[in-house]
Parts: C-alpha cells; structure tokens; sequence
C-alpha cells in the first residue's frame, strides 16, 4: 500500500495541518512504511469477532445534571490567546448572509 | 540538620524521620531543590522547578504536623509529568502548542496527593503530548538517562522516571497509554506501575487515547509504589471510565502476604524472537529463584506479535480525535496573521505541534476516513478484541504474567528517533497490557555488563493490582538489590 503526496495533502487538509512539500513528501515515505507494516493484521480473520472500543465493559454511569459553579474564570480566560472582558476575542466563523 | 543522604530514603522511611522530627519537610524539600541544581543540568528531567511553591508548601507541611495531621504523605517532596494539571503552574505537555497554559483547576490525582500533603517539586519533561518512547520527542529538549547521559531515559514519561532514579522528589506520576510509565522505569531503574484501566482517574490528565490512556506511580521502591497507588485510586464520577470500586489497602496487602505462591506464566511469545541476550539472561535467573516458591508455567499469548500494529491504529486514531481541540481558538498557541479561519487552524497546528504529533494525526486521520475506517480502524479494534481474549484465557491458567519490558536496553539519543517505525517496535512487550486494560508493573531485576538497569514486567487479571505488586514486592526483597545510578555517586 502506497500514500501518494496528493492522498497526504488530502489527509492533511481533514486534520487541519499545513504542511510543506518536503514534509509532504516524507510523510508519504514513511506512512507508506507503517503502513505496509499495517498490512500485517490483514492476515487474521476476524469475520466473525466483534470490535473492542473499550478495555473494560463498563455500562455508561448516569449522573444528575446539576449546574455547578466553577469559580476559576478568570484563570481560564488568561489561556485564552485574545480575550476581551469576559469573552474570548476569535476570528469570525459564519459568513454575512 | 541530620546527616540525611537521600540516596538510602524512600517515602515510607521520610515519613518515619518526619514523623521522629529527625528531618524537617522543610529540610527534605530544600535537599531536593539541591539535588535538583545538581543533577538536573545533565539529565534535565524538568520542564518546570516550582521553587517557591514547594518551600511554602513544606513550611505549611512541618506547621501541620506540629498540629497533628493525619496526611499519609505530608510533606514529601515528588515530581508530575507535565500532562497531568496542577492549578496555577504549566501544563505543556512539552509541546509549544501549550507553551503558556496555566492549568485552571487540580486534576483529581492532584487533589488527592494535595489532600495527603505531598509537595510539588515540578513538572516533568515527557515526549510530546506522550507520544514516544525515548522523551526525544519533547517539543523542548530531550531527557538523558542518569546510567548514560548518552542513553535515552525510554518515554514517554522520560523525565518522571529520571526524577525518581536521581531522587529529585522520592517519587512520581506518570502516564501510560503503550507502556510510558513502564519502559522508562525499566530503562532508568525505578519501579513504575500502571493499574488496571478505571482504577485511576484521569480526570485533569491531557488526553492522548483514552481508550488506553492511565496515570500511574513511580517510586523508588514497590512498597513506595504501593502507598502512592492506594492514594491516586478510587472512583471518581469526573471520569465516566473510572470504575466504582473501592481500592484494597495495598501496603498492608503486600506486607501481610508475603508468603503468597502463585501460578506464574512466561508466554512464549514474549522470550522468543529478537530480545538482548542480557535481559534473557536475567529474566532466566529471576525464574530458576522463583521456581523455588511459585508455580511456572508456560503460556502462550497468540495474538501478541499483532499488538503493535493494532496499537498504532487505535491510538492514533483517537489521539486525531482528542487533539482537534488544539485549534488556536480558546486556548494554547494562535497563528495570530492568519487571514482566514482555515488558515489560523492549519497554521497554528502546523507550527505549534511536533513531528511525531502531526505524524500520528496524520496516520490517525488516514485510518478513520471514509473508505480506510474498516480495513484500518475496524479490523485493529476486532484484533484487539483476540488480543484481550488471549488475556482471559492465559489467566485462567495462571494468577500472574511474567515478561520482559524491553527488547533491548537503554538505546542511545539519535538512535531509532528517524526510523519511526523501528521506535514503535520497541513498545512491544508493553503495548498488549494497555489494550486490554490490564495492571501492569516494571520492577528492576538488575544491570547489564555496561552498568544499564534491565526490568521485568509484571502482568495481572483486571483489577488485582494487589497481587501484581505482592509478586513485584517478594522479588524486590528477595533481590535485593540498590540502585543508584553512578552519576549520584561522584
């Protein structure tokens, strides 16, 4: 299995990641190798066998869903790269109509 | 001030001169400080020394004790990798992309460690966002392993692990998502512990693949191991995975039955193939001591040589999901002169992660998207199902699991960090443990002709941690043996 430049740049485009063409480049060497390597579970059947997502199997624990205040704003406003007042300053998402 | 060397304390023998007043916390915590000033420009296991905050802590550790509080760590001096939050200090992950976050809030180890009074000496260096085995991957400056500056301490809880072997702090916590708190205990001599899966909240813990993700001790000693696990575990309903059960006394466990035999199996998996013949060598010697109290018994473990594929599907895949959140919007690093949204993320990802970190998104991405998720995300989660029943039934032979940590020694800085797929194949006798939620411990067994420590790894069924450290705990004794690195002594 090979990863071409242009599969790379298409992945990299999905997971939010510029990359140089250099970098292009050896990323489609060195995923090609991991992933031929990959390859290797390809020889077991597992038709028949059911996926695991999670070590143990544990039911989803309900709780109340009660409001408690968090009383640290102002510590998590200054992680904030931009913040004004209250609020964190982001560049706009939504287009004018 | 008494005469202490910090080379013969552990946690349990600290607390007992505080406890006669023969050392001060104050004393302890400015002696690690020292030791810290020392040592550290060579190994440079810290990402952050908290100084001033340690020596307002130990002050307020020797009032209470004076006053009588009962704290089962009070005044002990220990050291946190870098991804787990302590409030108001950084958590980096030793990644530039968090280079200035200021934790908002303790995560609950950290509360409970709190609540003990231990001491926060600093913040540990790590691989970035965990992901590596040598702490070369720190986005900052790797971590040198303290029996050969020009070894790797393992990662990627590299520098918890070196902290604890030059005794700058007694002892640690690390994490431990494909073997980061083992290999690095066994590459620098120490005891490091990863429980069962939902034993430990990780609530406060920076995500890397939370399906296999999970803190764990580090300690000089197994019984230190021991006091630091009882401390850490226990339900907490901030995590959804951790589990509603109330911890054994695991001190008084391993102490009380000592005299326990057990089933052990050495699957054959694990000793065939390529391993350094020093560490056969010493495992082989471990087993002939052990056949004189405890059953042996050969197993197999099928599936085992799938484990490190399987791995490097699973974890990336949801180490691509968990770190979507580094976008540059609400936290962490800003590409500030981008002009548009998409390019502020691509930007901002592209300069504040580290090559490992963009490889295994990238291999993350590629094994969840459409038309690669079933031959690539699918089949390694039905191959982790084999890999967990190979578990279940080898214990229902045996009660314990006996392999090594490592193929190899210590490997030298530069040594496998361009050939990424020749790292990850180092991880393999520790990556089966995490997939299948299992306890896990690396206890010292001894050193290699050039002075390198070897370790051996201990497996158990879900949720006997207890039993894991009662064998780790009878071949510590047994053993015997002293480990400090020879830097310590000149």
């Amino acid at each position: 299995m090979s990863l071409s430049v242009e599969e790379v740049l298409k992945i990299a485009h999905l997971a939010r990641l510029e990359l140089t063409e250099e970098e292009a480049l050896k990323y489609s060497s060195e995923l090609t190798k991991i992933l031929d390597y990959f390859n290797k579970l390809q020889n077991l059947n597992t038709e028949k066998i059911s996926p695991t997502f999670h070590a143990l199997k544990v039911p989803t624990p309900f709780r109340e869903d009660k409001v408690k205040p968090f009383r640290e704003i102002e510590k998590i406003l200054k992680n904030a790269p931009q913040a004004y007042q209250r609020m964190i300053v982001v560049p706009k998402v939504v287009k004018a109509p | 001030m008494a005469e202490i060397e910090l080379t013969e304390l552990t946690i349990l023998k600290a607390l007992e001169l505080l406890e006669k007043e023969k050392i001060s916390s104050t004393e302890l915590v400015e002696l690690s400080l020292e030791q810290i000033k020392r040592y550290d420009p060579l190994v440079k296991a810290f990402l952050y020394v908290d100084e001033e905050g340690a020596k307002e802590s130990a002050k307020r550790a020797d009032e209470l004790r004076k006053k009588g509080y009962p704290g089962k760590l009070l005044g002990i001096p220990l050291s946190i990798k870098d991804n787990i939050c302590i409030e108001g200090l950084p958590t980096t992950c030793a990644s530039k992309i968090l280079q200035n976050f200021i934790a908002p809030y303790d995560a609950t180890v950290i509360e409970k460690l709190k609540k003990e009074g231990a001491i926060f000496l600093g913040k540990t260096n790590l691989d970035e966002f965990a992901m590596g085995s040598s702490t070369e991957n720190s986005g900052f400056f790797p971590t040198h392993n303290p029996w050969d500056l020009e070894r790797v301490p393992g990662g990627s809880s590299g520098g918890s692990a070196v902290a604890t072997a030059c005794r700058m702090g007694l002892g640690s916590l690390g994490s431990d998502t494909g073997g980061s708190i083992r290999q690095p205990a066994a590459f620098c001599g120490v005891v490091g512990l990863k429980p069962t899966y939902g034993m430990v909240s990780r609530f406060g813990l920076v995500a890397f693949a939370s399906s296999l993700d999970q803190i764990g001790p580090f300690g000089i000693n197994v019984e230190d191991t021991a006091l630091l696990l009882q401390i850490i575990a226990g339900h907490d309903e901030r995590d959804s995975t951790s589990y509603p059960l109330e911890p054994p006394d695991y001190l008084k466990f391993i102490k009380e039955n000592f005299n326990l035999s057990y089933k052990i199996g050495l699957p054959k998996e694990y000793f065939e193939g390529e391993i350094d013949p020093e560490i056969t060598k010493a495992l082989e010697n471990l087993i002939k001591l052990l056949k004189k109290k405890h059953q042996i018994k050969e197993i197999s473990l099928p599936h085992t040589e799938y484990a490190v594929a399987t791995y490097y599907i699973i974890a990336p895949a949801e180490a691509s999901s968990n770190l979507a959140r580094y976008d540059g919007v609400k936290y962490g690093f800003r590409y500030r002169e981008a002009k548009t949204l998409m390019e502020m993320y691509k930007k901002t990802r592209a300069y504040g992660f580290g090559k490992e970190v963009k490889r295994r998104i990238m291999l993350g991405t590629y094994a969840l998207s459409a038309g690669y998720y079933d031959a690539f995300y699918l089949k390694a989660s039905k191959v982790r199902t084999l890999i967990m029943q190979d578990f279940v039934k080898a214990f229902e032979e045996v009660d314990l699991i006996l392999t090594p940590v490592t193929p190899t020694p210590p490997f030298k800085l530069g040594e496998k960090v361009f050939d990424p797929l020749q790292m990850y194949l180092s991880d393999i006798f520790t990556i089966p443990v995490n997939l299948a939620g299992l306890p896990g411990i690396s206890i010292p067994i001894g050193l290699t002709q050039n002075h390198l420590p070897i370790g051996a790894q201990i497996i158990g069924s879900h949720f006997k941690d207890e039993l894991v450290l009662n064998l780790a705990y009878q071949i510590e004794r047994q053993l015997n043996l002293k480990m400090v690195p020879n830097l310590l002594k000149s």
